[in-house]
């Protein structure tokens, strides 16, 4: 995926401003930044989601505008960073949602299996019955990165996907992130808050700061102490922990 | 319909499409004075797919914050429509014609005369055939974009359907206020939202709702006959009420037949007495 000067105004205000970059295929791409940087809005244009106002998407040699709606829903799937869910759907419905661009209404055995695969991936099995209104929060998120899972792209857009879950399910996110990547060969993107869970898990961090990227690398490149304290205006300290740069901020 | 607009207390009543096919009719009424119910008919389907298009176009552009007020605007937009209605009829003294689509009624279901409702089997068939597209549209549009599906036309799609649906029920027998907004919601709060699963339920629940209402009226006040409309009305405000009260009580959780909700509480405090215990 190759993003070309890509820009957006709401209301005169320019937001994102001229971004460029383009995506490595195969790897854990983590986005930070603070809230209001752009991220989810970049993350919205590359998807088709929103609309861009000057620039260019190239995914997979074509504009993301020209794909097939349906084509691309096979290979891109996106998580927004809200989910107002008010229907009372089971959490395995909901899962089979992210098999609808293979087969429409028709689930077949085959659909089927990738959805168990998808809900044992999140861990939701005793909950697959119950409806997802009456699921708290953090579980809820977890049924909608399983109907993501059910989706099976070759790319795989989540927008704070850690939002509302407690460390351990944070980490075990994390670490299927990493699985999707490794196993799976899938190109993930990410925004995230929890700067340590960009160092530890990905492979590329992009650093956003005022609608513009203020550092785009590897891990190492990005986490350095002056980087950081640029970036969010605090104080930061970097340790290494199993070769990977961590940081503790006050 | 609640589902196309994630709302759960839009309804063709509240949400103006009644109201616009009971225009249709008057036009039908006005311009073609002999004109046979298929052409009344054609009116009815005209008007409530636009007004009811009109109606979500509208409550799509301006984002209410709050989902009450969506019903709200509905139920103006419905009685602005039924004021002109009103208002053409005294001009053109159709008040007595009109009023018999105005109240629905059972009374003038005769040969000849009802076969419309057999169009309501196709269409039906079709909403069940997209159940899941329409199920996918009421979770959002990102949602619906996400996994390939045409957002706008699936929503005009449904709602062209739920609007002839409704018109071909009021050119028979009038309106029946409020039967579709209750009914998919008691449904719903046993059975939840995927349609595919509750359509069939739906309809019988309906079914029998309205059956059991005109069996009302025509007990009540035998040999004379109350209008199914007034019955509706007044037992279906009451279990909408009901519904409001245990929707306060118990939160937004399922009612399952059986539960064992308070059991559950003590078998856990048992569970601690025993650790206590031992
Ligand atoms: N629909 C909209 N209309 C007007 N302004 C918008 C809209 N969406 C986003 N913005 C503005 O664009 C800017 C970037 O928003 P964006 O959601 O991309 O931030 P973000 O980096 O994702 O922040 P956060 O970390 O809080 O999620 C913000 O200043 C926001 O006010
Ligand atoms: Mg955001």
């Amino acid at each position: 995926m190759q993003v070309t000067e890509l820009t957006k105004r709401y209301d005169g205000k320019t937001v994102v401003d001229c971004v460029s970059f383009s995506i490595p295929k195969g790897k854990v791409i983590s986005l930070i930044g603070p809230n209001g940087a752009g991220k989810s809005t970049v993350m919205g244009m590359i998807s088709r989601l929103i609309a861009h106002d000057s620039g260019l998407v190239d995914f997979e040699g074509k504009d993301i505008g020209k794909w097939k709606s349906r084509e691309l829903s096979k290979r891109l799937a996106i998580l927004t960073q809200t989910n107002n869910i008010q229907m009372k759907l089971t959490v395995r419905e909901l899962v089979t949602f992210g098999r609808f661009p293979y087969s429409g209404s028709r689930v077949t055995p085959e659909d089927q299996k990738i959805i168990d695969r998808a809900i044992a991936y999140m861990e939701l099995e005793e909950f697959q019955d119950q409806f997802i209104d009456e699921l708290s929060g953090g579980q809820r998120q977890r049924a909608l990165i399983a109907m993501v899972i059910a989706q099976d792209t070759e790319y795989v857009l989540l927008d704070e996907p850690t939002n509302n879950l407690d460390i351990y399910h944070a980490t075990n996110m994390m670490k299927i992130v990493r699985r999707l990547c490794d196993e799976l060969g899938k190109t993930v993107i990410l925004v995230l808050h929890e700067i340590n869970y960009a160092a530890f898990y990905s492979d590329y961090i992009c650093a956003f700061k005022d609608g513009k990227i203020a550092k785009f690398g590897t891990v190492k490149e990005v986490m350095t102490k002056e980087n950081l304290s640029q970036i969010y205006q605090v104080d930061f300290e970097l340790l290494d922990i199993q070769g990977k740069p961590l940081s503790i901020y006050y | 319909m609640q589902q196309l607009c994630s709302n759960k207390f839009v309804s063709p009543t509240t949400g103006a499409t009644i109201s616009s096919a009971q225009f249709g009719i008057l036009l039908a009424l006005l311009f073609l004075p002999q004109s046979t119910l298929w052409s009344r008919a054609l009116f009815a389907f005209a008007t409530a797919v636009l007004g009811t298009w009109i109606f979500v176009w509208f409550i799509q552009r301006i984002r209410f914050k709050d989902v009450v007020m969506v019903p709200l605007v509905g139920i103006m937009f419905g009685n602005v429509i039924g004021g002109i209605t009103n208002y053409l009829a005294y001009q053109y003294e159709m008040t007595q014609a009109l009023s018999t689509w105005l109240v629905g009624h059972f009374s003038l279901v005769l040969r000849g005369r009802y076969e419309i409702v057999y169009l309501v089997v196709p269409l039906v068939a079709l909403a069940f055939l997209f159940a899941n597209h329409f199920n996918i549209v009421g979770l959002g549009k990102d949602f619906s974009r996400n996994l390939g599906l045409p957002y706008n036309t699936v929503l005009f799609m449904g709602l062209t359907i739920a609007a002839m649906i409704t018109a071909s029920i009021v050119v028979v027998v009038g309106s029946i206020s409020y039967i579709g907004l209750i009914v998919p919601n008691v449904v719903a709060m046993f059975k939840g939202d995927k349609i595919r699963g509750t359509l069939v339920d739906t309809a019988l629940f309906g079914a029998l709702f309205v059956l059991v209402c005109d069996m009302i009226g025509r007990v009540v006040i035998a040999p004379y006959e109350l209008p199914i409309e007034l019955i509706v009305g007044i037992l279906g405000s009451l279990i909408f009420i009901g519904l409001l009260i245990y929707r306060l009580n118990h939160g937004r959780k399922a009612v399952r037949l059986g539960s064992a909700g308070s059991s559950g509480c003590s078998a856990s405090l048992s569970a601690l007495e025993g650790r206590d215990r031992s």
